[in-house]
């Protein structure tokens, strides 16, 4: 097996390459704005440092969020495409069950939280690095203190709320080596993953900007 | 011609999710997937709403081309994609596809001008455009007249609206009269039973010290507004077919004006109208007359091939393969405000580009 995985759901670009039995290649760089200039570039540099051709690879994992939607777009986009070209499944795996699964907490229970922008934040509860206990969700960090009260956290969106998260642990970013060794110790253990959907929780903005469609350069 | 550059164009600057596939000057997909029916109820392009159809929508319009072409990824010669203007996070899913497809299949990929792919559009339909074109560019997003000597290298803005496109102006009627969004081809439905000279409305820009070649609709629109609603205000019915024949008459009396004094001055005998406003009847049948007493020969391309769509995009790359143009590199970024004058996107910049000032991960 060669899996290939991509995250681009939160600040992190991250990509890595998971041979079944160990990473053997990633890369993970953070910078909110260029989302689609990196990804291409790190997956070239992540076969080349393999020393693998993309049409070697047997399945594309892909972080589907929660994350802010130009950005995942990105990532979720390039998966899809890269699974039509190479006839290859695309799996989709949750942005923070990857960063669950390399929280550096010993036992749990804790929270992760991601940031949402809008003073809120995308967050779960786990058991442990590998059980999520509650669904995804997007709030303020006020309106959640109650629900995570004593837990320990993992995630930028933690950093950014020390009031309803006081213990933070590392790390701060999602990376592609974390969501491939998920991916792959599910797909070993025969489990099916879920389809490469992003998970928005927002509705749209429903707000027609002024001048829409205007492009012509004035 | 089995030798001329069988390319893929992938279009996403607005609510049409477009995978067209060309060789050389022939058309042999053009796929289409429209968001416009969710954009319908809030009177305009959403871009969210857009940028999330897109993503569902874009492979299976690659499935669907490639099916209609009868060719196989692995026989193209490069992948195009309209790199802007347009909608940013909108362009970024078209932009994203493309470069993994292209990355994925081992071929080129060409970061292309959309305003610039409406022009060369016209190749499928009426042969390799003449050298140079006079362009006319009609749409919800733009109105601009362009002169193009090399369609991959040289394209030079004459003129532009300096407030709202044309196609916004007949939105903004439509919502105005209650005949919803889109309001192009209703507004057309209508006039056709009413009555061009009934109302006198000012046709924008248009004085003795104008500039010959910038368009102005925005004054139009709220004149053709208040007319309406003192109508209203009056307790008066408003003369829908008479309002939308008048309204739509002022708008395309000075598109045409103006594009057929620009062929004039310019010494172009050739004027080519693109855009989704191009499939206005009235636009094409003034635009036929005025051309014929100037000696000057009209191309519009069909309707389909008038609106945003994939196919334009492909007809643009084929040329930028068939002309050996550089191809875009692996960082091709989207760029919303992608000036006309740059018809594609090379990889190696002999020029710095400023990153987007947008914030493209929000
Ligand atoms: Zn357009």
């Amino acid at each position: 097996m060669l899996l290939l995985a991509l995250d681009t759901a939160t600040p992190a670009v991250t990509v890595a390459l998971h041979d079944g039995t160990a990473v053997i290649a990633s890369s993970s760089q953070v910078d909110a704005r260029r989302h689609g200039e990196l990804l291409l570039p790190a997956v070239d540099r992540v076969l080349a440092e393999a020393g693998v051709k993309l049409d070697a690879v047997t399945a594309i994992a892909v972080g589907v969020g929660p994350g802010p939607y130009t950005g995942l777009r990105v990532g979720l986009m390039t998966a899809d495409t890269f699974g039509l070209a190479l006839g290859v499944p695309v799996h989709g795996l949750c942005t923070l069950d990857a960063l669950a699964y390399a929280a550096d907490i010993g036992s749990g229970p804790f929270v992760v939280a991601t940031d949402a922008r809008r003073k809120e934040v995308y967050w779960a509860t786990y058991a442990d690095s590998r059980t999520r206990l509650t669904e995804p969700a997007v709030d303020r960090p006020a309106d959640i203190a109650g629900k995570v009260a004593g837990l320990p956290a993992v995630g930028a969106g933690a950093l950014l709320y020390p009031d309803t998260f006081p213990a933070v642990h590392e790390p701060e970013h999602v990376s592609a080596a974390a969501l491939a060794s998920l991916a792959a110790e599910r797909l070993a253990a025969g489990e099916e993953l879920p389809a490469p959907r992003p998970l928005y929780l927002r509705r749209p903005d429903a707000q027609v900007p002024r001048n829409y469609k205007v492009v012509t350069p004035k | 011609m089995a030798d001329e550059p069988l390319v893929l164009g992938i279009e996403t600057s607005c609510d049409e999710t477009g995978v067209g596939i060309v060789r050389g000057t022939t058309l042999l997909a053009d796929a289409v997937a429209s968001s416009v029916d969710e954009h319908a109820r809030f009177g305009g392009v959403v871009p969210e709403v857009a940028s999330r159809a897109h993503l569902e929508a874009m492979v299976p319009t690659i499935e669907r081309a490639l099916k209609d072409a009868g060719v196989s990824a692995r026989d193209l010669d490069g992948i195009a994609v309209t790199a802007g203007p347009g909608l940013a996070g909108a362009l970024l899913v078209g932009v994203s596809a493309a470069k993994a497809y292209a990355y994925a299949l081992g071929k080129p990929l060409y970061g292309v001008n959309h305003l610039a792919s409406h022009i060369c559009v016209d190749q499928l339909e009426h042969g390799p455009l003449p050298e140079p074109t006079m362009a006319l560019l009609v749409s919800g997003g733009h109105s601009s007249l362009l002169l193009s000597s090399d369609i991959t290298s040289d394209v030079r803005p004459l003129g532009a609206t300096i407030d709202d496109a044309a196609g916004e102006a007949f939105d903004k009627i439509a919502r105005v009269l209650n005949l919803g969004f889109p309001g192009g081809p209703v507004i057309d439905r209508y006039a056709k039973e009413g009555d061009p000279e009934a109302i006198a409305f000012p046709r924008g820009l248009t004085g003795p010290r104008d500039p010959a070649y910038d368009f102005s609709f925005s004054g139009l629109k709220t004149a053709v507004a208040r007319w309406i609603e003192a109508k209203r205000a009056a307790g008066e019915e408003v003369p829908v077919r008479d309002v939308s024949a008048s309204f739509q008459e002022a708008v395309v009396d000075v598109l045409t004006r103006k594009a057929v004094r620009a062929c004039r001055d310019e010494g172009v005998d050739h004027l080519m109208i693109g855009g989704g406003v191009a499939a206005n009847s009235r636009l094409r049948a003034l635009a036929q007359e005025r051309c014929e007493a100037a000696g000057i020969r009209l191309r519009v391309p069909r309707p389909k091939l008038c609106t945003d769509n994939g196919a334009m995009v492909a007809a643009l790359g084929a040329e930028m393969v068939a002309r050996n143009r550089a191809a875009s590199s692996w960082d091709l970024s989207a760029d919303s405000s992608l000036p006309v004058t740059d018809p594609h996107v090379p990889g190696n910049h002999d020029h710095v580009h400023e990153v987007s000032k947008e914030n493209l991960y929000s």
